[in-house]
């Protein structure tokens, strides 16, 4: 970067304070035009925060904000549209019921004589954005049947409406295929060739290296520094976000399995998973490898009792049992911890204590009250173990930052100490730290004796965690790996609906 | 679905408490015979019947539906306690009365907590449908009890604890023991789940559809206590006596801050509902004012309490982000 050239955006000691928290404490940050500047921290850090002032939907204790020279101040995301700056948000904000196109152009839709909305221009216009975008979707799609990647594309196209010096993206890729990702990628540098500054938060590091000109570290809310991506490595990054080097190594003991606790005899739901079996040791992690969408959701579903299979047995400890709800499914012993945090996960308006202990709070009863100090204590353990940031166990779960929520509904089933345990994408949106926190938990989990089934979409997550690997194909097991024997290029290939050797 | 976001300091979410003092502020500056004693106890007194309704109203509500059956429901459980008072004696027409209503609240927690229909429009209907009810029992006819002063039924409306009416009392032990309920056992903290977020709740394993039957059966349990105080006060009934107790159970409950969305609330702010409720419509009668003013004061003031609440949880007045 020149230093003759004027930046595109300069904050200067942006300070931000909510109720028991100083999320951001005098930021600088700046972005070039062309630039592709990622911003890093641990989950809490602050990063969504300082976003939000950016686009005009907080506003600063302290500090400035400096667009193309002039200072600003912008007090709706609207006004921040107008000078040119659009944040996509790590959380959809999408109205379900509408159309993609409606969506896309909400809030400034063409409109003909007497207000008319002007439908074919919307439609129009929306479909070459969403051409550009390479969706294969059309814009007349209501966004609620739209798959989770889908809506995020809506969310990107949105921004690409108006003629933008500065766009934001906050963990844009955290629910993405790998084609997809491509996608975004593309339009990433199209965007930085046009001399539009590109803000890029992710906790994926490779992506990080490959798109960025710079990197800014933030931690618990203070500026860390600025590093220029060439000159750098992971290392030095994961440092000076978390203060130490990664262990990234898998610990070599052998495992020492037990007896079957969960096996899955020809399990059928039509349409959406065929014929599938498997089995899962005590002792033992079984990855659940494959694209979004090859079924491996509605397996876990259809053995938490959320789902009825049409045909197949499922035994539980070397018996057949009917798991008919997610009640049942938790009487015996099975935690599910689901894809959708806010959906499935969380209730938002809920405290962080009360969230965690809500399945077992029957089970925390004394005489006729929940026992506030049992409550408390499993809040506590489990909030020291996943390193959960937040200010008290009063805060409701909806404020805490993406990661900090993901590792509540983490905790609240980890507490519920199960026979099997389930985790579905489990780091969605969780810093380098914790993730590899989560991946030691889930092996020393195994070592205890549970049996773990993980759902990932990432490869190096599945390599790192699992014991044996279920490669997934529309709906169908493709092949099963020992750890010891898969290769990346063989996994590639059975997800992708390549049969090369025949399943032993 | 997105979701307003509860939080924020605690003491931004104390608006209607300070509204509710500068009422009282207000009215006591106006007239004095408002802060007499005499006056609080008659206003505590007429208020336990609306109150008693709303406390079952909030845990319907907390647990993300709506019951404007209460109203009709009153008056089935009204006259039909006030018309078997005589034909079966007290000690028989009150849990024969009491079951009926339990069987009405059945039937809303069945179609609303079993077969998923929207709360609005089936408590809506029930409202007609119990009215018709109560005029296919009565013939149209209005009822009272014959012996006034002989019944002890007359206890529950008119009688005195310890020099305090039995209403307040009944109110006041049915709010503690609400309290109780909702904010230190399981069951209440499902209620607010399942209000907050039902998917998660039943990803927790929660049985949804059960929880929220029982919110309906509390309803309707509210509603026959509030109808043997009523009867045993006026020991008669018209076929129509609770038409419109819907609406300012309704308001009492939304002043007290309980969301609309569901998952958020409380059972003493929604006493703290109540009061102010009464206080104002009772401040305004000392005043002469008609019942016509007492309305629009009453909905002005709500729709007010209501902005100031949102208001102070989002940090400022007028805002286009929620
Ligand atoms: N509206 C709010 N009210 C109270 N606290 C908040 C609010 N928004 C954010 N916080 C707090 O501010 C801190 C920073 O949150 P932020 O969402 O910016 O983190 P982040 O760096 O984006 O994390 P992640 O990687 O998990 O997305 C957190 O401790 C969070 O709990
Ligand atoms: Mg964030």
């Amino acid at each position: 970067m020149s230093s003759t050239q004027e930046a595109a955006l300069r904050l200067q000691g942006i300070v931000k304070t909510f109720p028991g928290v100083r999320a951001l404490d005098g930021v600088d940050f700046e972005v070039m035009p062309g630039e592709v500047h990622a911003l890093l921290g641990e989950n809490g850090a602050g990063k969504s925060t300082l976003m939000k002032v950016l686009a005009g939907m907080y506003q600063p204790d302290e500090g400035q904000i400096i667009i193309a020279g002039q200072p600003v101040r912008m007090t709706t995301p609207i006004e921040a549209k107008a000078q040119g700056v659009v944040l996509i948000h790590q959380e959809l904000s999408l109205v379900p019921e509408m159309s993609a196109a409606e969506n896309i152009y909400l809030g400034e839709l063409p409109v003909k004589s007497f207000g008319r909305v002007d439908w074919k221009t919307l439609e129009e216009r929306s479909n070459a954005i969403l051409k550009r975008l390479k969706c294969s979707f059309r814009a007349e799609m209501t966004v609620a049947r739209l798959s989770i990647a889908n809506q995020q594309m809506v969310e990107i196209a949105r921004a690409l409406t108006v003629e933008a010096r500065v766009v934001i993206f906050d963990e844009p890729t955290a629910s993405l295929t790998d084609a997809e990702k491509v996608v975004l990628f593309d339009i990433i540098n199209d965007l930085k060739a046009r001399g539009v500054g590109i803000i890029y938060i992710s906790h994926r590091m490779d992506e990080i290296f490959t798109l960025s000109d710079r990197i800014t570290v933030l931690r618990d809310g203070a500026y860390r520094g600025t590093l220029i991506t060439a000159d750098t490595t992971e290392d030095d990054v994961t440092r000076l976000m978390i203060g130490r080097s990664l262990d990234l190594s898998r610990d070599e003991e052998p495992p020492s399995f037990g007896k079957t606790m969960l096996e899955v005899r020809n399990l059928t739901c039509p349409g959406l998973f065929e014929d599938v079996s498997f089995t899962v040791r005590t002792g033992e992690v079984v990855g659940f490898y494959g694209l979004v969408g090859a079924g491996r959701t509605e397996i876990a579903e259809t053995l938490f009792g959320l789902r009825k299979a049409a045909s197949g047995e499922i035994l539980v400890d070397g018996e057949a049992v009917d798991i008919v709800s997610p009640r049942a499914a938790i009487a015996m012993g099975i935690s599910l911890v689901p894809e959708n945090r806010k959906e499935q996960g969380l209730v938002l308006q809920m405290n962080c204590r009360d969230n965690m202990t809500l399945p077992q709070i029957q089970d925390l009863t004394a005489g006729p009250f929940v026992s506030h100090g049992a409550e408390l204590a499993i809040f506590d353990q489990y909030r020291d173990r996943l390193a959960i940031k937040t200010p008290s166990w009063r805060q409701s779960a909806g404020v805490l930052s993406g990661g900090n929520q993901q590792k509540i509904v983490i905790g609240k089933w980890l507490s519920m100490q199960p026979r099997v345990l389930i985790v579905d994408e489990p780091t969605r949106g969780i810093d380098v730290g914790s993730k590899s926190e989560i991946h030691q938990l889930l092996r020393e989990l195994a070592a205890q004796g549970y049996a773990v089934i993980v759902i990932s979409s990432e490869m190096p997550e599945v390599l790192r965690v699992s014991d044996r690997i279920v490669a997934m194909y529309h709906g169908r097991i493709m092949r099963e790996f020992e750890i010891a024997d898969v290769t990346e290029d063989t996994l590639v290939q059975a997800i992708s609906g390549i049969k090369s050797e025949k399943t032993p | 679905m997105t979701r307003l976001k509860a939080g924020g300091p605690a003491i931004a979410k104390q608006g209607i408490l300070v509204a509710f003092i500068v009422f009282m502020i207000v009215f006591s500056l106006m007239s004095d015979r408002f802060l007499s004693a005499d006056n609080m106890m008659s206003v505590f007194r007429q208020s336990a019947i609306i109150g008693v309704m709303a406390l079952g109203v909030t845990i319907v509500v907390i647990g993300g539906n709506l019951d404007l059956s209460v109203g009709s429901m009153l008056s089935f459980a009204t006259v039909l306690v006030v018309d078997l008072h005589d034909k079966i004696g007290p000690e028989l027409a009150i849990p024969v009365m009491v079951l009926a209503t339990l069987c009405l609240g059945a039937v809303n927690g069945f179609l609303i907590g079993v077969l998923r229909l929207n709360s609005l429009i089936v408590t809506l209907g029930m409202l007609s449908v119990i009215q018709g009810l109560v005029l296919i029992y009565s013939g149209g006819q209005n009822v009272d009890i014959a012996d006034q002063r002989g019944t002890w039924f007359a206890i529950f409306g008119r009688g005195a604890v310890f020099g305090i009416a039995t209403p307040i009392i009944i109110f006041g032990a049915l709010a503690l023991l609400f309290h109780v309920i909702m904010s230190m056992t399981a069951f209440g903290r499902r209620v607010y789940a399942v209000g907050g977020n039902p998917t998660a709740s039943v990803f927790s394993g929660i049985p949804r559809s059960q929880v929220v039957f029982t919110t309906y059966l509390i309803s309707a349990l509210c509603v026959a206590i509030a109808a043997i105080i009523l009867g045993s006060r006026v020991m008669g009934s018209q076929n129509t006596v609770g038409q419109g107790y819907e609406l300012q159970v309704l308001a009492a409950v939304i002043l007290g801050g309980t969301s609309l969305l569901g998952g958020a609330g409380s059972i003493l702010k929604t006493v703290l509902g109540v009061l102010m409720l009464a206080f104002i419509q009772n401040g305004l009668i000392l005043m002469g004012q008609p019942y016509y003013t007492q309305w629009l004061v009453t909905w002005v003031v709500i729709i007010v309490a209501v902005w100031l609440d949102v208001a102070a949880k989002r940090g400022r007045l007028f805002s286009p982000i929620a």
